[in-house]
Protein backbone atom coordinates (compact mmCIF):
# COMPACT_ATOMS: atom_id res chain seq x y z
CA UNK A 1 0.00 0.00 0.00
CA UNK A 2 1.30 3.33 -0.66
CA UNK A 3 1.98 6.19 1.70
CA UNK A 4 -0.29 8.24 -0.08
CA UNK A 5 -2.84 5.32 0.17
CA UNK A 6 -2.48 5.13 3.85
CA UNK A 7 -3.03 8.83 4.38
CA UNK A 8 -5.83 8.62 2.38
CA UNK A 9 -7.78 5.79 4.41
CA UNK A 10 -6.88 7.66 7.96
CA UNK A 11 -8.76 10.78 5.91
CA UNK A 12 -11.83 9.07 4.41
CA UNK A 13 -12.12 6.72 7.98
CA UNK A 14 -12.60 10.19 9.48
CA UNK A 15 -14.71 11.37 7.53
CA UNK A 16 -16.99 8.23 7.48
CA UNK A 17 -17.33 8.44 10.91
CA UNK A 18 -17.88 12.16 11.01
CA UNK A 19 -20.95 11.78 8.29
CA UNK A 20 -22.39 8.55 10.52
CA UNK A 21 -22.20 10.36 14.00
CA UNK A 22 -22.35 13.84 13.28
CA UNK A 23 -21.16 14.73 16.46
CA UNK A 24 -18.59 17.29 16.19
CA UNK A 25 -19.74 19.46 12.69
CA UNK A 26 -23.20 19.44 14.35
CA UNK A 27 -22.04 20.80 17.87
CA UNK A 28 -19.55 22.74 15.91
CA UNK A 29 -22.48 24.89 13.89
CA UNK A 30 -24.23 25.33 16.54
CA UNK A 31 -21.23 26.89 18.76
CA UNK A 32 -20.07 29.16 15.36
CA UNK A 33 -23.31 30.65 15.61
CA UNK A 34 -22.66 31.71 19.55
CA UNK A 35 -19.86 33.11 18.81
CA UNK A 36 -21.40 35.28 16.46
CA UNK A 37 -24.02 36.42 19.05
CA UNK A 38 -21.06 36.83 21.87
CA UNK A 39 -19.27 39.08 19.60
CA UNK A 40 -22.14 41.04 19.23
CA UNK A 41 -22.83 41.07 22.69
CA UNK A 42 -19.97 42.13 23.78
CA UNK A 43 -19.23 45.14 21.47
CA UNK A 44 -22.75 46.46 20.60
CA UNK A 45 -24.68 46.95 17.69
CA UNK A 46 -22.44 49.74 16.24
CA UNK A 47 -21.63 48.33 12.98
CA UNK A 48 -18.67 50.94 12.18
CA UNK A 49 -17.10 49.41 15.11
CA UNK A 50 -17.90 45.48 14.27
CA UNK A 51 -16.60 46.06 10.92
CA UNK A 52 -13.47 47.36 11.77
CA UNK A 53 -12.46 44.46 14.30
CA UNK A 54 -14.10 41.70 11.76
CA UNK A 55 -10.62 40.55 10.51
CA UNK A 56 -9.65 39.98 14.42
CA UNK A 57 -13.40 38.36 15.63
CA UNK A 58 -13.13 35.89 12.12
CA UNK A 59 -9.75 34.38 13.27
CA UNK A 60 -11.06 34.63 17.05
CA UNK A 61 -13.63 32.42 15.87
CA UNK A 62 -11.63 30.18 13.64
CA UNK A 63 -9.12 29.71 16.73
CA UNK A 64 -11.95 29.08 19.50
CA UNK A 65 -13.82 26.68 17.41
CA UNK A 66 -10.43 25.18 15.92
CA UNK A 67 -9.35 24.25 19.49
CA UNK A 68 -12.47 22.44 20.40
CA UNK A 69 -12.90 20.76 16.95
CA UNK A 70 -9.14 19.84 16.51
CA UNK A 71 -9.02 18.91 20.07
CA UNK A 72 -10.99 15.97 19.78
CA UNK A 73 -9.36 14.88 16.49
CA UNK A 74 -7.97 11.83 18.54
CA UNK A 75 -10.46 11.15 21.03
CA UNK A 76 -12.33 8.52 19.13
CA UNK A 77 -8.80 6.43 18.47
CA UNK A 78 -8.81 6.07 22.11
CA UNK A 79 -12.04 3.73 22.30
CA UNK A 80 -11.61 0.21 21.27
CA UNK A 81 -8.07 0.32 21.80
CA UNK A 82 -8.08 2.19 17.90
CA UNK A 83 -4.43 3.78 19.29
CA UNK A 84 -3.10 0.51 19.41
CA UNK A 85 -4.77 -0.10 15.57
CA UNK A 86 -2.54 3.23 14.74
CA UNK A 87 0.61 1.74 16.32
CA UNK A 88 0.70 -1.12 14.58
CA UNK A 89 -0.22 0.22 11.41
CA UNK A 90 2.55 -1.05 8.80
CA UNK A 91 5.18 1.82 7.73
CA UNK A 92 5.86 5.10 7.99
CA UNK A 93 3.60 6.36 10.68
CA UNK A 94 3.81 9.78 9.09
CA UNK A 95 1.28 8.80 6.65
CA UNK A 96 -1.23 8.67 9.61
CA UNK A 97 -0.40 12.22 10.22
CA UNK A 98 -0.61 13.31 7.07
CA UNK A 99 -3.95 11.72 7.36
CA UNK A 100 -5.15 13.00 10.22
CA UNK A 101 -4.13 16.63 9.22
CA UNK A 102 -5.99 16.40 5.87
CA UNK A 103 -9.52 15.34 7.99
CA UNK A 104 -8.91 18.32 10.34
CA UNK A 105 -7.98 20.55 7.46
CA UNK A 106 -11.63 19.45 5.65
CA UNK A 107 -13.27 20.23 9.00
CA UNK A 108 -12.13 23.63 9.79
CA UNK A 109 -12.83 24.34 5.76
CA UNK A 110 -16.31 23.46 6.42
CA UNK A 111 -16.41 25.55 10.08
CA UNK A 112 -14.91 28.53 7.95
CA UNK A 113 -17.46 28.77 5.58
CA UNK A 114 -19.89 28.48 8.29
CA UNK A 115 -18.43 31.18 10.14
CA UNK A 116 -17.51 33.78 7.21
CA UNK A 117 -21.43 33.33 5.92
CA UNK A 118 -22.89 34.05 9.20
CA UNK A 119 -20.17 36.80 9.23
CA UNK A 120 -21.37 37.96 5.94
CA UNK A 121 -25.03 38.16 6.74
CA UNK A 122 -25.06 38.78 10.39
CA UNK A 123 -22.46 41.78 10.18
CA UNK A 124 -23.12 42.91 6.66
CA UNK A 125 -19.63 42.85 5.53
CA UNK A 126 -18.90 42.17 2.13
CA UNK A 127 -17.02 39.05 1.83
CA UNK A 128 -17.71 37.87 -1.82
CA UNK A 129 -15.79 40.91 -3.56
CA UNK A 130 -12.74 39.77 -1.85
CA UNK A 131 -13.12 35.62 -1.82
CA UNK A 132 -10.11 34.56 -3.92
CA UNK A 133 -7.60 36.41 -1.97
CA UNK A 134 -9.59 35.90 0.85
CA UNK A 135 -9.67 31.88 0.55
CA UNK A 136 -5.61 31.97 -0.13
CA UNK A 137 -5.74 33.71 3.34
CA UNK A 138 -8.04 31.58 5.13
CA UNK A 139 -5.95 28.28 3.53
CA UNK A 140 -2.61 28.79 4.29
CA UNK A 141 -3.99 29.93 8.06
CA UNK A 142 -6.02 26.89 8.62
CA UNK A 143 -2.95 24.44 7.38
CA UNK A 144 -0.75 26.67 10.19
CA UNK A 145 -3.50 26.08 12.59
CA UNK A 146 -4.34 22.22 11.97
CA UNK A 147 -0.46 21.12 11.24
CA UNK A 148 0.25 22.04 15.13
CA UNK A 149 -2.96 21.29 16.47
CA UNK A 150 -2.84 17.85 15.01
CA UNK A 151 0.10 17.10 16.46
CA UNK A 152 -0.46 18.37 20.07
CA UNK A 153 -4.30 16.90 19.60
CA UNK A 154 -1.96 13.34 19.35
CA UNK A 155 -0.05 14.26 22.23
CA UNK A 156 -2.61 15.73 24.76
CA UNK A 157 -4.81 12.71 24.05
CA UNK A 158 -3.51 11.00 26.24
CA UNK A 159 -2.45 13.20 29.01
CA UNK A 160 -4.65 14.60 32.25
CA UNK A 161 -6.30 17.69 32.26
CA UNK A 162 -6.38 17.24 28.08
CA UNK A 163 -8.84 20.16 27.12
CA UNK A 164 -7.03 22.45 29.73
CA UNK A 165 -3.66 21.51 28.64
CA UNK A 166 -4.36 21.52 24.34
CA UNK A 167 -4.92 25.53 24.06
CA UNK A 168 -2.39 26.69 26.51
CA UNK A 169 0.22 24.67 23.89
CA UNK A 170 -1.03 25.50 20.86
CA UNK A 171 -2.15 28.99 21.50
CA UNK A 172 1.06 30.73 21.80
CA UNK A 173 3.05 28.79 19.42
CA UNK A 174 0.09 30.01 17.06
CA UNK A 175 0.88 33.78 17.30
CA UNK A 176 2.84 34.46 14.02
CA UNK A 177 -0.37 32.46 12.25
CA UNK A 178 -2.89 34.79 14.54
CA UNK A 179 -0.30 38.25 13.90
CA UNK A 180 -0.12 37.08 9.86
CA UNK A 181 -3.73 35.85 8.90
CA UNK A 182 -5.19 38.87 10.92
CA UNK A 183 -3.27 41.54 9.27
CA UNK A 184 -3.56 40.22 5.96
CA UNK A 185 -7.31 39.44 6.41
CA UNK A 186 -7.55 43.39 7.26
CA UNK A 187 -6.01 44.35 4.01
CA UNK A 188 -7.90 41.92 1.55
CA UNK A 189 -11.28 43.08 3.62
CA UNK A 190 -10.03 46.66 2.82
CA UNK A 191 -9.63 45.85 -1.09
CA UNK A 192 -5.81 46.04 -1.10
CA UNK A 193 -3.94 44.04 -3.38
CA UNK A 194 -2.08 41.02 -2.55
CA UNK A 195 0.80 42.41 -3.58
CA UNK A 196 0.91 44.43 -0.13
CA UNK A 197 0.35 41.32 2.13
CA UNK A 198 2.93 39.32 0.21
CA UNK A 199 5.70 38.91 3.23
CA UNK A 200 2.98 38.28 5.43
CA UNK A 201 1.86 35.49 2.77
CA UNK A 202 5.56 34.63 2.61
CA UNK A 203 5.38 34.04 6.68
CA UNK A 204 2.34 31.71 6.63
CA UNK A 205 3.83 29.66 3.65
CA UNK A 206 7.02 29.31 5.21
CA UNK A 207 5.58 28.90 8.90
CA UNK A 208 2.96 26.11 7.62
CA UNK A 209 5.98 23.93 5.60
CA UNK A 210 8.12 24.44 8.97
CA UNK A 211 5.33 23.07 11.03
CA UNK A 212 4.33 20.23 8.75
CA UNK A 213 7.19 19.20 8.36
CA UNK A 214 7.85 19.21 12.20
CA UNK A 215 4.38 17.20 12.03
CA UNK A 216 5.70 14.27 10.46
CA UNK A 217 9.26 13.84 11.46
CA UNK A 218 7.70 14.19 15.20
CA UNK A 219 4.68 12.11 15.13
CA UNK A 220 6.01 8.70 15.44
CA UNK A 221 7.03 9.37 18.62
CA UNK A 222 4.13 11.20 19.66
CA UNK A 223 1.92 7.55 18.57
CA UNK A 224 4.12 5.69 20.37
CA UNK A 225 2.51 6.46 24.11
CA UNK B 1 32.70 19.88 40.99
CA UNK B 2 28.96 21.34 41.34
CA UNK B 3 29.87 23.06 44.43
CA UNK B 4 32.95 24.77 42.92
CA UNK B 5 30.78 26.23 40.09
CA UNK B 6 28.04 27.16 42.82
CA UNK B 7 30.93 29.11 44.53
CA UNK B 8 32.34 30.35 41.03
CA UNK B 9 29.02 31.73 40.08
CA UNK B 10 28.72 33.22 43.51
CA UNK B 11 31.89 34.87 42.79
CA UNK B 12 31.20 36.05 39.80
CA UNK B 13 28.28 37.68 41.05
CA UNK B 14 29.63 39.70 43.41
CA UNK B 15 32.40 40.83 40.85
CA UNK B 16 29.47 41.48 38.52
CA UNK B 17 27.78 43.72 41.03
CA UNK B 18 31.32 45.69 41.55
CA UNK B 19 31.56 46.01 38.36
CA UNK B 20 27.92 47.21 37.85
CA UNK B 21 27.40 49.98 40.43
CA UNK B 22 31.38 50.79 41.06
CA UNK B 23 33.29 50.25 37.92
CA UNK B 24 31.11 51.34 35.12
CA UNK B 25 30.31 55.07 34.60
CA UNK B 26 27.19 56.45 34.77
CA UNK B 27 25.36 56.81 31.65
CA UNK B 28 24.67 59.95 30.21
CA UNK B 29 21.09 60.01 29.30
CA UNK B 30 19.39 57.76 31.41
CA UNK B 31 21.55 58.05 34.69
CA UNK B 32 21.57 55.80 36.90
CA UNK B 33 18.49 53.68 35.13
CA UNK B 34 20.78 52.11 32.59
CA UNK B 35 22.57 50.08 35.01
CA UNK B 36 19.77 47.64 35.59
CA UNK B 37 21.03 46.34 31.90
CA UNK B 38 23.61 44.27 33.75
CA UNK B 39 20.94 42.23 35.61
CA UNK B 40 18.57 42.68 31.80
CA UNK B 41 20.74 41.85 29.21
CA UNK B 42 22.85 38.79 30.84
CA UNK B 43 19.23 37.47 32.07
CA UNK B 44 17.82 37.24 28.67
CA UNK B 45 21.29 35.70 26.88
CA UNK B 46 21.20 33.27 29.90
CA UNK B 47 17.58 32.68 28.74
CA UNK B 48 18.69 32.23 24.91
CA UNK B 49 20.89 29.69 26.04
CA UNK B 50 18.35 27.47 28.21
CA UNK B 51 16.14 27.29 25.35
CA UNK B 52 19.05 26.30 23.14
CA UNK B 53 19.76 23.75 25.52
CA UNK B 54 16.34 22.54 26.13
CA UNK B 55 16.35 21.83 21.98
CA UNK B 56 19.90 20.14 22.17
CA UNK B 57 18.00 17.83 24.87
CA UNK B 58 15.08 16.86 23.12
CA UNK B 59 16.60 15.81 19.95
CA UNK B 60 19.36 14.20 22.04
CA UNK B 61 16.53 12.55 23.63
CA UNK B 62 14.42 11.29 20.74
CA UNK B 63 17.65 10.07 18.97
CA UNK B 64 19.35 8.07 21.68
CA UNK B 65 16.30 7.49 24.65
CA UNK B 66 18.73 8.06 27.06
CA UNK B 67 17.16 9.86 30.00
CA UNK B 68 19.88 12.06 30.81
CA UNK B 69 18.98 13.91 27.57
CA UNK B 70 15.22 14.78 28.84
CA UNK B 71 16.91 16.12 32.14
CA UNK B 72 19.21 18.07 30.87
CA UNK B 73 16.01 19.58 28.41
CA UNK B 74 13.43 19.73 31.51
CA UNK B 75 16.36 21.06 34.02
CA UNK B 76 17.03 23.87 31.24
CA UNK B 77 13.76 24.47 30.23
CA UNK B 78 12.69 25.49 34.15
CA UNK B 79 16.15 27.98 33.98
CA UNK B 80 15.14 29.31 31.15
CA UNK B 81 11.78 30.54 32.28
CA UNK B 82 13.05 31.71 35.60
CA UNK B 83 15.83 33.61 33.53
CA UNK B 84 12.67 34.54 30.60
CA UNK B 85 10.89 36.14 33.53
CA UNK B 86 13.47 37.90 35.07
CA UNK B 87 14.47 39.27 31.94
CA UNK B 88 10.65 40.59 31.88
CA UNK B 89 10.44 41.56 35.13
CA UNK B 90 13.57 43.79 34.94
CA UNK B 91 12.65 44.94 31.49
CA UNK B 92 9.62 46.35 32.72
CA UNK B 93 10.86 47.77 35.89
CA UNK B 94 13.72 49.48 33.57
CA UNK B 95 10.88 50.58 31.17
CA UNK B 96 8.97 52.48 33.18
CA UNK B 97 11.09 55.73 33.89
CA UNK B 98 12.66 55.64 30.36
CA UNK B 99 9.61 54.89 28.27
CA UNK B 100 7.41 55.81 30.61
CA UNK B 101 5.33 52.39 30.75
CA UNK B 102 5.38 48.94 32.22
CA UNK B 103 4.45 47.25 29.41
CA UNK B 104 4.00 48.14 25.72
CA UNK B 105 3.26 46.15 22.74
CA UNK B 106 6.65 46.20 21.37
CA UNK B 107 8.09 43.99 18.76
CA UNK B 108 10.79 42.43 21.38
CA UNK B 109 8.85 42.18 24.47
CA UNK B 110 5.62 40.65 22.76
CA UNK B 111 7.96 38.23 21.37
CA UNK B 112 9.81 37.43 24.68
CA UNK B 113 6.74 37.30 26.37
CA UNK B 114 5.34 34.65 23.65
CA UNK B 115 8.83 32.74 24.74
CA UNK B 116 7.55 32.84 28.00
CA UNK B 117 4.68 31.48 27.43
CA UNK B 118 5.42 28.70 24.98
CA UNK B 119 8.05 27.17 27.58
CA UNK B 120 5.34 27.84 30.75
CA UNK B 121 3.25 25.89 28.58
CA UNK B 122 6.27 22.87 28.11
CA UNK B 123 6.87 23.18 32.18
CA UNK B 124 3.49 22.31 32.43
CA UNK B 125 3.11 19.79 29.97
CA UNK B 126 6.11 18.07 32.00
CA UNK B 127 4.29 18.23 35.18
CA UNK B 128 1.10 16.54 33.95
CA UNK B 129 2.60 13.41 33.12
CA UNK B 130 3.90 10.47 35.63
CA UNK B 131 5.57 8.02 33.04
CA UNK B 132 8.97 9.74 32.50
CA UNK B 133 9.14 7.82 28.90
CA UNK B 134 6.12 9.33 27.77
CA UNK B 135 7.00 12.70 29.67
CA UNK B 136 10.44 12.78 27.88
CA UNK B 137 8.96 11.84 24.77
CA UNK B 138 5.76 14.24 24.40
CA UNK B 139 8.18 17.45 25.87
CA UNK B 140 10.87 16.40 22.89
CA UNK B 141 8.29 17.28 20.71
CA UNK B 142 7.00 20.72 22.55
CA UNK B 143 10.31 21.52 22.73
CA UNK B 144 11.46 21.21 19.23
CA UNK B 145 8.21 23.08 18.11
CA UNK B 146 8.19 25.91 20.83
CA UNK B 147 11.95 26.38 19.55
CA UNK B 148 11.18 25.96 15.31
CA UNK B 149 8.85 28.45 16.17
CA UNK B 150 11.42 31.13 17.76
CA UNK B 151 12.48 32.72 14.34
CA UNK B 152 8.99 32.40 12.78
CA UNK B 153 7.33 34.41 15.89
CA UNK B 154 10.29 36.78 15.55
CA UNK B 155 9.30 38.15 11.93
CA UNK B 156 5.84 37.92 12.58
CA UNK B 157 5.95 40.30 15.73
CA UNK B 158 8.74 42.29 13.98
CA UNK B 159 6.50 43.31 11.02
CA UNK B 160 3.39 43.79 13.45
CA UNK B 161 4.99 46.51 14.75
CA UNK B 162 8.19 47.63 15.93
CA UNK B 163 9.82 51.43 20.25
CA UNK B 164 12.77 48.89 21.41
CA UNK B 165 16.23 50.45 21.08
CA UNK B 166 17.78 48.09 18.60
CA UNK B 167 20.11 45.16 19.81
CA UNK B 168 23.81 46.86 20.50
CA UNK B 169 25.84 44.23 21.06
CA UNK B 170 24.41 41.57 18.82
CA UNK B 171 23.95 43.78 15.51
CA UNK B 172 26.07 43.95 12.95
CA UNK B 173 27.98 47.24 13.70
CA UNK B 174 30.96 47.59 16.05
CA UNK B 175 28.97 48.66 19.31
CA UNK B 176 29.08 52.14 20.45
CA UNK B 177 28.86 51.60 24.27
CA UNK B 178 31.72 52.84 26.23
CA UNK B 179 34.19 49.84 26.87
CA UNK B 180 33.62 50.37 30.13
CA UNK B 181 30.04 49.73 30.43
CA UNK B 182 30.86 46.63 28.04
CA UNK B 183 33.23 44.99 30.31
CA UNK B 184 30.90 45.35 33.36
CA UNK B 185 28.21 43.58 30.94
CA UNK B 186 30.44 41.21 29.74
CA UNK B 187 31.07 40.20 33.64
CA UNK B 188 28.00 39.94 34.57
CA UNK B 189 27.28 37.66 31.60
CA UNK B 190 30.24 35.42 32.88
CA UNK B 191 28.52 35.29 36.19
CA UNK B 192 25.17 34.61 34.69
CA UNK B 193 26.06 32.08 32.61
CA UNK B 194 28.47 30.29 35.22
CA UNK B 195 24.95 30.67 37.98
CA UNK B 196 22.94 28.79 35.03
CA UNK B 197 25.86 25.92 34.80
CA UNK B 198 25.51 25.63 38.56
CA UNK B 199 21.57 25.85 38.79
CA UNK B 200 21.53 23.39 35.66
CA UNK B 201 23.94 20.53 37.44
CA UNK B 202 21.82 20.70 40.86
CA UNK B 203 18.62 20.34 39.22
CA UNK B 204 19.50 17.78 37.14
CA UNK B 205 21.42 15.72 39.70
CA UNK B 206 17.96 16.41 41.37
CA UNK B 207 16.19 15.11 38.65
CA UNK B 208 18.43 11.81 38.30
CA UNK B 209 17.78 11.29 42.41
CA UNK B 210 13.82 11.52 41.85
CA UNK B 211 13.92 8.99 39.02
CA UNK B 212 15.81 6.81 41.37
CA UNK B 213 12.95 6.44 43.88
Amino acid sequence: MTYARRAWIILWKDVLIERRAKETANALLFFCLLLLFLFQFALGPDRERLATAVPGLLWLGFILAGLLGLGRSFLAERDNDCWEGLRLTPGDKSAIYLGKLAGNCVLMTAVEIILVVLFGVFYNVDLWTPAAPLTLVLALGTIGLAAVGTLFAAMTAQVRARELLFPVLLLPVQVPVLLATVSATQAVLLGQPLADVAHWLKLLAGADLVYVTIGLLTFEFVLEG
Amino acid sequence: MTRALGWLAALGLVAGLAAGFGYAPRETVQGNVQRIMYLHVPAVLTAYLAFGLVLAGSIGYLATRRPGWDRLAGAAGEIGVLFTGLTIVSGSIWGKPTWGTWWTWDARLTSTAVLFLVYVGYLLLRSLIEDPEARGRYAAVVGIVGAVNVPIVHFSVKWWRALHQPSTILGPERSPIDPAIGLALFVNWVAFTLLFAYFLSRRMEIARLEEQT
